[in-house]
């Protein structure tokens, strides 16, 4: 589902990412690690589209990146950032809505099917209720799920999510990686997050894919925890 | 009891409905604006009774000199304000959405001061190449639209380099005091009659526009709107910011591109011809917010025409009744909502 081709990315003379190859799958959960400033953000803009320089290749359900314009990537793939999004005065039925964009008109027009899919979308993360509420008035972790329900509008197979746990409790950690875990398996999408909860991704993600600059492992959680890499680079220094 | 308590809800919620329901607040925003473009075609130095407003405007039977008086000068002036509310207040609007800052108006991110730089340039300078009538008319909104392009273009290049918000604000302001200083100089320098019309344009007018003008302020204000119309779902996407938009399949350069077509036109048009308004476009989005409830652009940017048009024209009545500058009534009047709705947001 999501193909990386000899692909390297970097700042300037650092080399972040060099010559990787990997295959992520579709109907899994994936758990991108990795140490401060490896370049998890930076991995995930660039199959997001926001980040463009790159070499190699990054193909999206069968088609190369580069060759994609917006609208058409936008169909493939939705991402959720790291920013606390709170948007005032809209009702969080409206901002699932604009998820939609890809397929409405040049006003935003919603048809039937696209408010069944807001519905779907919001039942989805548990929020069917809360359609009719503001986001003004709503914990982090409800708005985070406000934000998946908006990425799940977009139909895409694939859904990035840049530290989706960050501002969460420890309880609400759990339950909204649980909620992708489920997303993957029922729905069949490929969902890629990145993270720095490593309990959190050994235990609710199916593979793990671990940034060890210049490379990138991607090993199912079972293979992970038995290969050490996790306790070599997480290791602390002090004790 | 109960089903006294359940009718009085019921009775709630339909006020409630009606209270926030956007085709009611339409309706009676079409009526104030109605109502207070009469007020201000009857409102001057000379009274005029809404009747005979009414007569000259049918082709009725009214006063030679008030049919004159309404239509030569009330109507120009009532027509002016309802375009330059409505012009800086959607202007306002597409910059507070694309910047993500309530704070962000055409005047606040230097856009007025632009075009009031390019204003000064063209009035200190025209008794020198002579230009008159038409051509004046067209080079001073030429002039505006250019200054105002300019900051726009400078402000669009730093604010891609420099996501930080409060740059492009303290640029914004920094612009706005160069070019003041700029203008006075250029003030120093210019000829007595020149001075004096440039003195009387920065401090706001909407009687100074002369029907010749109405034909480029009318053209270049519809096409501004019209583009406005075509950025609604862009601002709506831009409301999540522009990682979100890009990755829901906007063009973002070219909404970019409509947005800052669109506030050249709007602001640039209104400032080049009414001189610098401030307040009016950071202050109305805002009140529109408020009064709909609603952050959707469907909804916002009719609404803020519609409130944009009834502030100018109630600053264009105080200002009328009282004979003062109008560019003083509007910041008197949106200074407190400006600090209304910080106040409120703490």
């Amino acid at each position: 589902m999501i193909e990386l081709e000899n692909f390297s990315i970097g700042y300037g003379d650092k080399a972040l990412l060099s010559n990787v190859s990997a295959a992520i799958e579709k109907g899994s959960l994936t758990a991108l690690l990795g140490r401060n400033g490896s370049g998890k953000s930076t991995l995930l803009r660039a199959i997001a589209g926001l980040n463009t320089k790159y070499s190699g290749r990054i193909v999206l359900d069968g088609h190369d990146r580069r060759g994609m314009n917006p609208m058409e990537l936008a169909r493939v793939m939705a991402f959720v950032n790291t920013e606390r999004t709170r948007i005032s005065n809209l009702k969080c039925e409206d901002v699932v809505a604009i998820g939609r964009a890809p397929y409405t008109n040049w006003i935003g027009r919603m048809q039937p099917a696209d408010r069944e899919i807001v519905m779907r979308s919001l039942a989805s993360v548990g929020m069917e209720a809360y359609s009719h509420r503001t986001m003004d008035t709503m914990s982090d972790g409800e708005c985070q799920r406000i934000m998946i329900a908006r990425a799940l509008a977009q139909s895409t197979p694939i859904i990035l999510l840049d530290e989706p746990t960050s501002f969460l409790d420890l309880p609400n950690r759990y339950e909204l990686c649980n909620l992708l875990r489920r997303l993957a398996h029922d729905e069949g999408k490929c969902i890629l997050f990145s993270t720095h909860e490593l309990d959190i991704a050994m235990s609710l993600s199916d593979h793990i894919a671990l940034i060890d600059s210049p490379c990138l492992h991607l090993l199912s959680s079972r293979e992970m925890k038995a290969s050490g890499l996790i306790e070599r680079l997480f290791k602390i220094p002090v004790l | 009891m109960r089903n006294l308590c359940t009718i009085r809800n019921f009775y709630k919620r339909i006020i409630y409905t009606l209270k926030y329901s956007p085709i009611v607040l339409f309706i009676s925003l079409c009526a104030l604006v109605a109502v207070l473009f009469s007020i201000d075609m009857s409102v001057g130095a000379v009274n005029v009774p809404l009747t005979d407003v009414w007569a000259a405007l049918t082709g009725g039977d009214c006063p030679a000199a008030t049919a004159r008086i309404v239509l030569d000068i009330r109507l120009v002036k009532a027509v002016v304000a309802l375009l330059a509310g409505a012009s800086l207040s959607v202007s306002g609007l597409q910059m507070q959405t694309l910047f993500r800052n309530p704070l962000a108006g055409p005047y606040v991110l230097g856009i007025s001061s632009g075009a009031s730089l390019g204003v000064a340039l063209f009035i200190l300078g025209a008794p020198i190449i002579g230009a008159t009538g038409f051509i004046s008319s067209v080079g001073i909104a030429g002039a505006a639209w250019i200054g105002a392009a300019l900051v726009l273009a400078v402000i669009a290049v730093v604010g891609h380099r420099i996501k930080d918000i409060m740059v492009i604000l303290i640029l914004g302001m920094m612009f706005s005091s160069g070019v003041g200083a700029l203008v006075q100089i250029l003030q120093y320098l210019s000829r007595e009659d020149a001075l004096k019309s440039f003195v009387i344009w920065t401090m706001g007018s909407l009687g100074e526009v002369t029907t010749q003008q109405l034909y480029v302020l009318i053209p270049a204000v519809t096409v501004g709107l019209a583009l406005a119309v075509l950025t609604i779902k862009p601002l709506n996407m831009l409301l999540f910011g522009e990682e979100y938009a890009l990755t829901m399949g906007l063009d973002i350069k070219r909404s970019r591109g409509f947005l800052f077509l669109s506030t050249t036109l709007l602001a640039g048009t209104v400032t080049a011809f009414c001189g610098p308004i401030g307040f009016i476009g950071l202050a109305m989005p805002h009140v529109t917010r408020m009064i709909f409830r609603n952050s959707d652009h469907r909804i916002l940017l009719p609404g803020t025409v519609l409130t944009g048009a009834s502030i100018m024209l109630v600053c264009d009545i105080v200002s009328k009744l009282f004979v003062l500058p109008l560019n003083a009534i509007t910041a008197l009047l949106g200074i407190p909502i400006v600090v209304w709705i910080v106040l409120r947001n703490k």
